[in-house]
């Protein structure tokens, strides 16, 4: 391992991971609230200003930073001390983690070129569930103690559904290397289709996004929170714990956005252009920007869902998950295995 | 106690369980800070609810009892807060029942168009926030924006957004201002493109019908014996409207329609308020066209101040202002009920006189009140998660239960 080689990474990471995403999951605070404030016909946030510069309550973001960092941190009597601060980066943490196989670029622009991809990013997420039940169980609370108990249910059942999902890519792309899968979605169907993940694996791609919010626990799977009934597993939280727990519940949208680009959008690919990343240049630039367009069409695509619909109760979302998903995500698989043993 | 179909796995036998006891409000966010449940839990289940109430008790019927009849008009804005107008004209009916009067007709006609745009804000509130509490925040807010137009409307009519103090005892505070007609159809426009854009979210959205339908049931033998009123009555199929019932001021010359609900259901109360807003409207339109001209007040110095000009010029209206305003409208003795349509139900109220100017007891029927006795019922052997949706869909107002 050269000095170089570790340069190189931490480059990547302070790039990709630290800029790219922690800051685009300040910007996204700000972009679902004011999207759902043009969706509810409101004025949305507009206050926070510097030197008399509004720029769209883009400011907001910094002073919810500020504010997080200056409020009194509350802990309950009763409270698991240890485990209620270490909740928090329990939940943050895994969630940053799972950026790391993320291919965002051609060629060596991804952290760590895992063979394992998709598979460390399941065993990274399942850590998630920490986060959500220690944070419940820690608060002494039985309302966080009812939402970490749906977290958990919530989030083991979905991982199911959502693995069983990819199965299909992994068969058609025969790789489970995220890098892997993008470099084959470069190839073209008759000769003009760009063989996508979403037009291979279509109903995978419905399904995958399906159990990715609600493993994710964003509405309408957003009964771990739950605002109006049991105000979430994180009810005990102020400041900067529940800042954490905020932050890497939008890191988990783009998460989600970075893979579901990846496995089904082609990741860097720009249809028909360099499908094997190797032009250098200007096109490597426009194949990340790309990347990133299709990240943030995602994301956006997710909020919209959560200012639309209602929110599920709990046994309707274990009988979809259960009754509904994993059959489909079954009967996707052996409809793949047969087109696949037929075609090639 | 109702019965429903959940999928929970059994407890095996010999298993050590024990039901979590959870604290729901005052201090929570579905509670209005108005009223407390204490349920007991089996996992997610609700086993036991203990609901308790009188978080905003302030003595309404005692304070009314200092005052002059017409005093009391105030303290009835602060009962059903979301729709004071409703209540106004309750009040002063039933003191001109006991005073044997009747009101001229524009003002029975401006009465009752108060009343619907009032029930319409109730309702707006009522399934805005019912879509609120199971997570669909947007249709509450077009609700919001709606009713904050009929807020605009009742400002420009009685000069307060909620207390409104509209009605006096033979009459009205004043008449309605040049130009309501526009401001209302204005107001109705909002109203109606947001009931559209409301029902394309919600009527045939399959994830609201999961959770509304078969939520919170209760049959109508139960519904009357606990005294349901309004839409949570109708719900459950009762064709009982106070409205059409027992017709008061000038509800028997308009034309509409009671939409009932065949289950009982979170769903049927939804589709009722749904459809009685529409009906609303469809009074308030003949209202339009049929209010006549005329005078608001009865002609009768000891029940309506005199004019300001007679006041101040002659020695008959010095002497009417100063005894209507020191002794009050002398009531003959006596008690009457008189009820009217609420947003929630039957809203009623009972005065006794003992022949002065101020009542010797005024009494209030809230509707919500004897719905919230069923509220045990209804939530019993549910979800958790259907508690405040069943909470929101009954529409309980602290002012009003509490008084």
């Amino acid at each position: 391992m050269t000095l170089t080689f570790v340069l190189l990474t931490l480059a990547k990471i302070l790039g990709f991971i630290l800029v790219f995403c922690v800051i685009l999951a300040a910007i996204l605070t700000w972009v679902e609230r004011k999207m759902s404030s043009i969706i509810q016909d409101r004025i949305g946030p507009n206050r926070a200003e510097i030197l008399g510069f509004r720029a769209f309550g883009l400011f907001h973001p910094i002073a919810d930073m500020i504010k997080s960092f200056t409020k009194e941190e509350f802990v309950p009597a009763g409270a698991s001390k240890t485990l209620f601060f270490l909740a928090p980066a329990f939940a943050l943490v895994p969630t940053l983690c799972a950026f790391a196989v993320v291919p965002f670029g051609p060629g060596d622009l991804v952290i760590s070129n895992l063979d394992s991809g998709m598979l460390f990013v399941f065993a990274i997420m399942g850590f998630g569930i920490y986060g959500v039940t220690l944070g419940g169980w820690a608060s002494a609370s039985n309302f966080a103690m009812l939402g970490a108990l749906r977290g958990a249910a919530q989030m083991v059942s979905y991982e199911v559904s959502m693995g069983l999902n990819v199965v299909g890519i992994f068969a058609v792309f025969g790789s489970v290397s995220l890098t892997a899968i993008v470099g084959a979605q470069g190839h073209l169907l008759w000769g003009w289709l760009p063989m996508w993940g979403i037009v291979v694996q279509p109903l995978g791609f419905v399904l995958f996004l399906v159990a990715a919010m609600a493993e994710n626990k964003r509405a309408p799977f957003d009964l771990p929170e739950g605002e109006s009934e049991i105000i979430g597993y994180f009810v005990e939280y102020s400041a900067m714990g529940f800042a954490t727990f905020m932050l890497s519940e939008f890191l988990e949208v783009i998460v989600i956005a970075c893979i579901a680009a990846t496995l089904f959008f082609g990741g860097w690919q720009i249809p028909w252009l360099d499908p094997t990343g190797t032009a250098g240049g200007w096109i490597t630039v426009a194949q990340v920007a790309f990347f990133a367009f299709k990240v943030l069409f995602l994301c956006w695509f997710q909020m919209l869902i959560r200012w639309t619909v209602p929110r599920f109760r709990y046994d309707q979302v274990m009988s979809l998950g259960w009754k509904v998903l994993l059959p489909l995500s079954l009967a996707n698989i052996l409809a793949t295995a047969v087109v696949l043993a037929l075609v090639v | 106690m109702i019965e429903k179909p959940i999928d929970i796995a059994p407890v095996p036998e010999g298993a050590p369980t024990e039901y979590s006891t959870i604290n729901m409000g005052p201090s929570h966010p579905a509670m209005h800070g108005t009223v407390r449940i204490r349920l007991t839990l089996d996992g997610e289940v609700v086993k036991d609810a203990d609901i308790e109430i009188g978080f905003l008790h302030r003595g309404f019927e005692k304070m009314c009892e200092a005052g002059t009849w017409n005093q009391v008009v105030p303290y009835t804005d602060r009962l059903n807060y979301v729709s004071p107008l409703i209540n106004n004209v309750g009040y002063v009916g039933a003191v001109e029942k006991l005073l044997g009067i009747e009101v001229p007709l524009r003002c029975q006609y401006i009465r009752v168009f108060c009343s619907e745009i009032a029930r319409i804000a109730d309702h707006l509130t009522a399934v805005g926030a019912q879509a609120l509490e199971i997570g669909a925040y947007t249709p509450f807010l077009w609700a919001m924006q709606a009713r904050e137009e009929l807020y605009f409307l009742m400002e420009f009519i009685t000069g307060a957004r909620v207390t409104t103090c509209y009605t006096r005892v033979g009459g009205l505070r004043w008449d309605l201002p040049e130009g309501w007609q526009d401001k209302y159809l204005a107001a109705e426009k909002v109203v109606e493109a947001r009931v559209v854009d409301m029902e394309a979210l919600l009527t045939r959205n399959r994830i609201f019908i999961d959770r509304m339908a078969d939520v919170g049931v209760i049959g109508p033998q139960d519904a009357v014996a606990y005294g349901f009123t309004g839409p949570c009555l109708r719900a459950t199929g009762v064709d009982y409207d106070v409205r059409k019932n027992l017709p008061y001021l000038v509800y028997d010359r308009l034309d509409f329609d009671v939409p009932i609900g065949t289950k009982g259901d979170n769903l049927d109360r939804y589709l009722v308020r749904m459809e009685e807003i529409r009906q609303s409207i469809r009074i308030c339109r003949q209202i339009l066209t049929d209010i006549p001209e005329g005078p608001v007040n009865v002609d009768d110095w000891r029940v309506v101040l005199p004019p300001k000009e007679q006041v101040y010029n002659t020695i008959e209206g010095m002497i009417a202002h100063f005894e209507l305003i020191m002794k009050g409208t002398p009531v003959p003795k006596g008690e009457a009920y008189f009820a009217v349509e609420g947003g929630n139900g039957e809203v009623g109220f009972y005065v006794v006189s003992d022949g002065s100017g101020f009542p010797y007891r005024v009494h209030c029927r809230p509707p919500c009140f004897a719905i919230m006795q069923g509220l045990k019922d209804m939530i019993v052997g549910g979800m958790l998660a259907d508690v405040i949706p069943t909470f929101d869909g009954i529409n309980m107002i602290g002012g009003e239960i509490d008084r």
